[in-house]
């Protein structure tokens, strides 16, 4: 079988444009834009970008789903190609929000960073081998590490970035050790291989040691707990579009890289659905963790005043209830997770791209800054209150039909009485308890009055257009969700 | 005759009269006066009318006017009149316009007093000839908001409370009411007066409500019979009495001792007795003892009063506990052979008349007592006045006359009632008659002494000064209720001939449990 | 009847149009929202005119929604729930009419109330259990803003009670179906559906499941004791939101008993059904008299509502025909006998007197002052108490005989609570309007007070004309009601007795 360049070279087609766009900007940046100012320069290498990503779009567009690639190295299937898709949308939306963010000293370098980590991440939408899917990880995580550190007008973005970096190297750390291990237990890198192998073989305590690894930085890219803790900080710290980023792409890509691991890679080792004890396996392991998400971070989000840290800890949570959907896809497949991980990108990328066109008008940390965000600008309000409102899982905006179908199918794994049922279940209870604290947020920018001498809020048009599209994709696929589950 | 809707006519006309008064705000004081007496006197037109084509050979309802109403629920528009209903409502006629008339002073919101008044006077019509419990429910119930405003806006320093008391009680008493109903229904299906006492008569009534098992058959019973306790009201009952008798304006008082009260005997007299002849039967022994409480120590408590308008509320809740007397004691009696169905019907002819007569003479006592209030400034102690008959001599010899008619005269009108009643009732349960008697001396001896301190004696108090005699107004209100105490202490024929085949037809088939 | 969606489509417009024009002109958003909230309903009334009554759902819209998951868009009506749409029109109407001083932020106001109607017409009109519960939710978030923004007396408070509560609830109703749907295979949301795949799990299973989604529902009807949140919630409410939320939203709670918990499982019904006409019947007692000792004339009002919805749960816990027949009349009454002393009290005397305070109130002698206001109370207090004449009587005769039919003892109890509407309601008419004249208050707050409008005169009379016609006539609905009582599937839990 001689490698298919060809193919391959198609495959890749969007990670070049992303690719060819970074260094666009990098050069145009340092030749024609060189004498524009600061805003003007941000400005032009948001258009490279743009269209970069846009480029990049219609290769995943046109390019379908042939299914492996290069000797399976890549996996180009409907979920792969949704997910690049997916990233490359809110790459966009994260661009239209930089457009609003202050302080940036160097613009083009930012955007380049934005668009390497968008290659990475759409690079691990499609990984099918371990030595890629790292690759991937790599490429993404040490473009986020930059940007999420790229404010030096802030101490606690230093704190951030490097909290990041350390949490982030260890947990690669642990993925490198479990990869090793896989190799050696089955003697290949490649998914498929590894699956037949471990279909032989069976559980072994090497193998389970290397899910254990895989798992920890599972956890750790998609802040669940107990891995979260870089999260809040981060969430924090970081300019808000990197945090967006971040929330968003970063989250939605390491869910299909991690559910294409499990599930088509280890699944022979997933262990029962039915029960707690009925055997090793990681399903088991990941229950554990999407429980403990759940509860931390909707208990620990009533006791936040910090708008970002509110959604940090919403964000925890919200992986919990994605994490069920990952238990859940060996038997209903991927279209609850996809549908759920992407649209609370969609609104996460919303919910910080008004965070950073708030901040434009004032101080946007405390929750209480939002206040009377209804007068300061209606706009933002009323994206806002989309954003937020999905988040909370209120019909019919998509928030709603994620957590639906992903609690759908983790009740049909085994009915209530099993683990998946009943962490449903418990979703479900907490999400009423996750109201409260969504309602904080909404009560601050619809019903409190401005404080004195608020200013309106002048939202550029590129940020506005980006905010809009965000809501209008999360009603539009609330009120037709079969738009995206019918996909699979 | 037949074409025309009399029953309708008599029940609405004074509401039709109440909207009236309602669209026409901009009448004078004496023009809507007129218009609303006009109004109320319908009643009495009315119901004379029919009495020309009622037929008194008759026992069965006359002028009946029967439409299907609400289907799904099998509740029927149901009016018709017989004997008992026609004597109350002629009773009606007569009060409804003196108590009017009492108030024809009434300064405060006029338009809105006639109002409520003419509201109260057609509901109070419609209890007495509605035939299905669904609208006769809807009168019953709705006779209470009028006469509720009438008391609290227009009555005395404690009005708020004694309306309030009023109403509570009253609407407790039909809570009851209405759930025995809910349960008559929920086991037969049927809400009509006629269907219902035909089960009641022949038993399946109680067949059916035994089929609930446990005490809940005892319970509807009891649910019914408080709804009209209540109202009559029934010894120990009647605490909402007093204070509301006092309260209310002098008009209301008439309208609510005259008629409202008879509504309570009206309901054991045409519901209660009909439906549950068996635990009425089986219950006759405590509830005539607690007539007797009513009789004697309603009598008793009238003694004690020195506030006159109370002293008559009381004398009210003994006279009506003789009418209860009567029916308790046929029920006691119920099963026996002959000759009790002699009794029987003198009992009964005895309550009714009882019922009539009453209404008269406690009409014309509360008016009288309204007389001396607005004479001497709102005064109505019995120690406030003294001497009254020298100061106003046809006053007091009206006023004295109702007293007479009121203690049982042989002459007046109430002497017929009572002497029925305690004949009927000595056949039946000589020891009731026995114990009632009790109640006559007490009553005896309470009006003679209002008569003798207020009208007797050197002119004191609050007649020592100027005293007006008699008004026209006040013989308007007079002269026809003493001239029919008159009248019908000689002529109770008159009365008798219109019920004595339906008292007869009670007593004969008098029903068995 | 084909009419009918376009309830939902044309209150949704009216919203997003009083919201963009509301920017401008509050006026122009008063009559946007008036415009669509009347034309609503008269598009129910036409509807009511050519329906046909009979025991089945008549299909209006039947489109797949999510094809994978068995989700259908699919609205249908029968006689229960043309009652209450009837019901939602005319309340809503009534609102819009009842906040025509609404200046702050109009726009918003009306587009929220709108969105509220939306997700009423659509509740009452879904014949799938997603999708009812989908606009279950939509109309329960507009609340917390109507209530936090144009609220009174703790608003914050009473409206973030009230959005938990609900939020609660429906989070247990959520967690049930989706329990049934997966037990089922996935197969779909219909209610037959879901009863068919109720009946595959085990005894056990499908009495928590009943529990999770009856009690959810029941949350938002105001079942004692999960009732905390509605008086503080309405009292908080500005007028038309504690109009609509009393009149209508607690009845979404009661039709989703009806309509989705009831039928869900017999088993379930069975083994709570006791508990629950007793916490019906104790809630009917125990709100009145809590109603008795309040200060606060809406206070007074909030709690009557509990009270009067337990009316309606004791009409489905009994479950035979009629007592469900009346429980569904009751919703219709007590939606218009709430809405009227909203009416009354939120607009007419508290945006005149700036108090709700029995207290002050009292001094003021109102029925001088407001006649008209006083006689609108009077009515509609008189029809609360379930006197004859007004819709509340035959609902609650209905229901009280259906009760002694199941079970004579919670009938009795229930009889209690008439006796205690009626205290209360006097009280508050009492104090409320028939102050004492010795109390006078000062010469200086005896200024007049501003005169009923005839938009607040429209609104009243709407609801009175309908609180008495259907207490003359209440065949009208029930001839309705009653055929639709005997479709199959709510035949699984009524017991027969037909009426």
């Amino acid at each position: 079988m001689s490698p298919d360049y060809a193919g391959l070279f198609r495959a890749l087609g969007p990670e070049a444009a992303l690719v060819v766009g970074a260094l666009a900007v990098l050069g145009l940046d340092l030749t024609l834009f060189r004498r524009h100012s600061l805003g003007e320069r941000l400005r032009l290498a948001l258009w490279v970008g743009s269209l970069a990503v846009l480029a990049a779009g219609v290769h995943v567009w046109r390019g379908g789903a042939p299914g492996p690639v290069f000797g399976a190295v890549l996996m180009l299937d409907p979920l792969a190609v949704a997910t690049r898709f997916g990233v490359l949308v809110l790459t966009l939306l994260t661009l239209g929000v930089a457009r609003s963010s202050t302080a940036q000293r160097q613009p083009a370098e930012y955007v380049a960073l934005i668009l390497f980590a968008a290659t990475g991440l759409i690079l691990m939408a499609a990984a099918q081998q371990l030595l890629l899917v790292f690759l991937a990880l790599e490429l993404a995580s040490l473009s986020l590490y930059v940007i999420a550190g790229f404010d030096r007008n802030r101490p606690e973005t230093a704190e951030a970035a490097l909290k990041y970096f350390l949490f982030g190297g260890i947990a690669a750390a642990f993925l490198l050790f479990g990869f090793s291990l896989i190799y050696g237990v089955t003697g290949s890198i490649e998914l498929p291989q590894i699956a037949a192998q471990i279909a032989v073989q069976g559980a072994n305590p090497l193998l389970l040691v290397a899910l254990a690894m895989v798992l920890v930085a599972f956890g750790f890219k998609t802040a669940a707990a107990p891995f979260h803790l870089w999260a809040p900080d981060v969430y924090q710290g970081a300019p808000a579009p990197s945090a967006a980023l971040v929330a968003s792409a970063s989250k939605l890509a390491g869910f299909t890289l991690f559910t294409r691991l499990l599930w088509p890679g280890l699944g022979a080792a997933a262990g029962s659905t039915a029960s707690f004890n009925a055997g090793p396996g990681w399903l088991p392991a990941v229950a554990v963790i999407a429980a403990a998400s759940l509860l931390l971070g909707n208990l620990v989000a009533l006791a936040q005043t910090n708008l970002r840290r509110l959604l940090a800890y919403s964000a925890i949570a919200h992986s919990g209830a994605m994490l069920l959907g990952v238990m859940a896809a060996g038997r209903a497949g991927p279209a609850p997770l996809f549908y759920y991980a992407s649209t609370y990108g969609l609104a996460t990328v919303g919910a910080f791209g008004v965070i950073c066109a708030a901040e434009r008008g004032g101080r946007c940390e405390a929750i209480s800054d939002l206040a009377g965000l209804y007068k300061r600008s209606p706009f933002l309000a009323g994206c806002l209150a989309v954003f937020i409102l999905s988040l909370a899982g209120i019909p019919p905006l998509a928030g709603f039909f994620g957590k639906f179908t992903v609690f759908a199918a983790a009740l049909r794994l085994g009915g209530v009485a099993a683990p998946a049922g009943s962490l449903a279940i418990l979703a479900i209870a907490l999400s009423a308890v996750a109201l409260y604290y969504y309602l904080i947020v909404l009560k601050q920018a619809l019903v409190a009055k401005p404080t004195a001498g608020a200013q309106p809020i002048k939202v550029a048009p590129a940020t506005a257009l980006a905010l809009f599209a965000a809501a209008g994709l999360i009603v539009w696929f609330g009120l037709f969700p079969a738009e995206l589950l019918g996909l699979f | 005759m037949s074409s025309v809707p009399l029953l309708s006519l008599l029940v609405f006309v004074p509401w039709a009269g109440a909207l009236v008064l309602a669209c026409l705000p901009g009448l004078g004081r004496r023009a809507l006066r007129i218009l609303a007496l006009g109004f109320s006197l319908s009643t009495l037109v009315l119901a004379l009318a029919s009495l020309g084509s009622f037929d008194r050979a008759s026992t069965g309802y006359q002028f009946v006017e029967r439409h299907a109403w609400i289907p799904s629920l099998g509740v029927h528009y149901h009016l018709g009149m017989d004997g008992l209903s026609l004597l109350l409502v002629l009773l009606t006629g007569l009060l409804a316009p003196a108590g009017l008339l009492a108030s024809w002073r009434q300064e405060r919101d006029a338009r809105f007093f006639n109002l409520l008044y003419l509201l109260l006077q057609g509901a109070a019509v419609g209890v007495f000839l509605a035939l299905d419990f669904f609208h006769w429910f809807i009168f019953w119930e709705l006779s209470l908001i009028p006469a509720y405003f009438l008391i609290r806006l227009w009555g005395g320093p404690a009005a708020s409370r004694a309306a309030y008391q009023f109403v509570i009680y009253t609407i407790g008493g039909s809570a009851f009411l209405l759930l025995g109903f809910a349960a008559i229904f929920a086991a037969t299906g049927a809400l009509d007066f006629e269907a219902l006492s035909r089960m009641g008569a022949d038993g399946t009534l109680a067949a059916k409500l035994a089929a609930l098992g446990g005490w809940w058959p005892q319970a509807v019973f009891l649910g019914v019979f408080l709804g009209f306790a209540v109202k009559v009201p029934l010894y120990p009952f009647h605490t909402w009495l007093p204070l509301a008798y006092a309260e209310a304006p002098t008009g209301v008082s008439m309208f609510l001792t005259g008629v409202m009260s008879k509504m309570g005997v009206y309901g054991f007299l045409r519901i209660l007795w009909p439906l549950f002849p068996g635990p009425l039967h089986a219950a006759a022994v405590p509830l005539l003892w607690l007539a007797l409480g009513g009789a004697v120590l309603g009598a008793f408590a009238a003694m004690r009063q020195t506030d006159l308008k109370r002293m008559v509320a009381y004398s009210s809740v003994n006279h009506l506990s003789y009418c209860l007397l009567a029916l308790f004691a046929v029920c006691a009696a119920t099963g026996r052979p002959h000759p009790t169905s002699e009794a029987a019907a003198a009992a009964l002819s005895g309550t009714l008349l009882q019922l009539f007569n009453h209404g008269l003479s406690a009409g014309a006592l509360f008016y009288c007592v309204g007389m001396l209030e607005a004479r001497s400034g709102g005064r109505r102690g019995i120690g406030d006045f003294g001497g009254v008959r020298t100061a106003a001599p046809v006053f007091a010899g009206l006023c004295g006359i109702a007293m007479f008619s009121s203690l049982g005269l042989p002459g007046l009108n109430g002497f017929i009632g009572e002497f029925l009643i305690f004949r009927g009732v000595w056949g039946l349960v000589p020891w009731a008659a026995a114990v009632a008697c009790l109640g006559l001396f007490a009553t005896a001896f309470f009006l003679l002494t209002f008569w003798q301190r207020v009208f007797h004696g050197p002119r004191s108090g609050a007649a020592s000064g100027v005293f007006a005699d008699a008004s026209r107004l006040d013989l308007a209100v007079l002269l026809p209720l003493v001239a029919l105490m008159f009248l019908l202490g000689v002529l109770p024929q008159l009365l008798t001939g219109l019920f004595n085949p339906l008292i007869t037809s009670w007593a004969n088939h008098m029903p068995l449990p | 009847m084909s009419l009918l969606p376009w309830t939902i489509y044309t209150s949704l417009a009216g919203a997003l149009l009083a919201l963009v024009a509301g920017a401008r002109s509050a006026r122009a958003a008063r009559w946007i929202a008036l415009l669509s909230a009347g034309g609503a309903w008269a598009l129910t009334l036409a509807a009511a005119s050519r329906f046909v009554p009979g025991p089945s759902l008549q299909t209006l819209v039947d489109l797949p929604w999510v094809p994978s998951m068995g989700v259908r868009y699919h609205l249908a009506a029968d006689g229960i729930s043309l009652t209450l749409l009837v019901l939602t029109g005319l309340a809503s109407t009534a609102g819009v009419l009842f906040s025509w001083n609404v200046t702050e932020r109009a726009g918003e106001f009306f587009a929220l109330f709108l969105t509220l109607v939306a997700g009423v017409y659509g509740v009452f009109l879904s014949a799938d259990a997603l999708l009812f519960f989908a606009f279950y939710e939509i109309a329960i978030v507009p609340k917390y803003f109507l209530i936090a923004v144009w609220g009174s007396t703790n608003r914050e408070y009473g409206a973030m009670k009230l959005a938990l509560y609900s939020f609660a609830g429906s989070a247990m109703v959520l967690a049930g179906l989706l329990w049934v749907y997966a037990a089922g295979g996935g197969h779909g949301f219909g209610f037959a559906d879901l009863a068919q795949a109720a009946a595959t799990l085990p005894r056990r299973q499908q009495i928590v499941v009943f529990a999770f989604v009856f009690f959810g529902f029941a949350t938002l009807a105001g079942l004692f004791p999960l009732h905390t949140w509605a008086p503080t919630g309405h009292v908080a409410a500005p007028t038309a939101a504690s109009m609509l939320l009393a009149g209508v939203v607690m009845k979404l709670g009661a039709y989703g008993c009806l309509r989705v918990a009831l039928p869900l499982s017999p088993v379930g019904f069975a083994y709570w059904q006791t508990p629950i006409a007793w916490l019906a019947v104790v809630g009917i007692v125990y709100a009145g008299l809590v109603a008795l000792m309040q200060a606060d004339l809406k206070f007074v009002i909030g709690y009557s509502s509990v009270s009067h919805m337990g009316f309606v749960m004791l009409g489905l816990a009994a479950a035979n025909l009629q007592s469900a027949g009346g429980a569904v009349l009751q919703m219709f009454s007590h939606g218009v006998i709430a809405g009227l002393l909203f009416a009354v009290v939120g607009r007419m005397v508290y945006d005149r007197t700036h108090t709700r305070q029995l207290a002050d109130l009292r001094a003021m002698q109102l029925y001088r002052r407001l006649p008209f206001a006083a006689a609108v109370f009077v009515i509609a207090g008189i029809a609360s108490m379930g006197l004859p004449g007004f819709s509340g009587f035959p609902a609650e005769l209905t229901i009280l005989v259906g009760a002694w039919k199941t079970r004579p003892a919670w009938a009795a109890v229930g009889a209690l609570g008439v006796l205690v509407a009626a205290a209360f309601t006097l009280r508050a008419i009492q104090l409320g309007f028939f102050g004492s004249a010795d109390k006078a208050a000062p010469a200086g707050d005896a200024a007049p007070l501003a005169p009923i409008t005839l938009a607040e005169k429209l609104g009243a009379f709407l609801l009175v004309g309908a609180t008495v016609l259907i207490g003359i006539r209440p065949d009208l609905l029930l001839n309705w009601i009653n055929p639709a009582l005997q479709s199959p599937l709510l035949q699984t839990v009524l017991k027969g007795g037909a009426s």
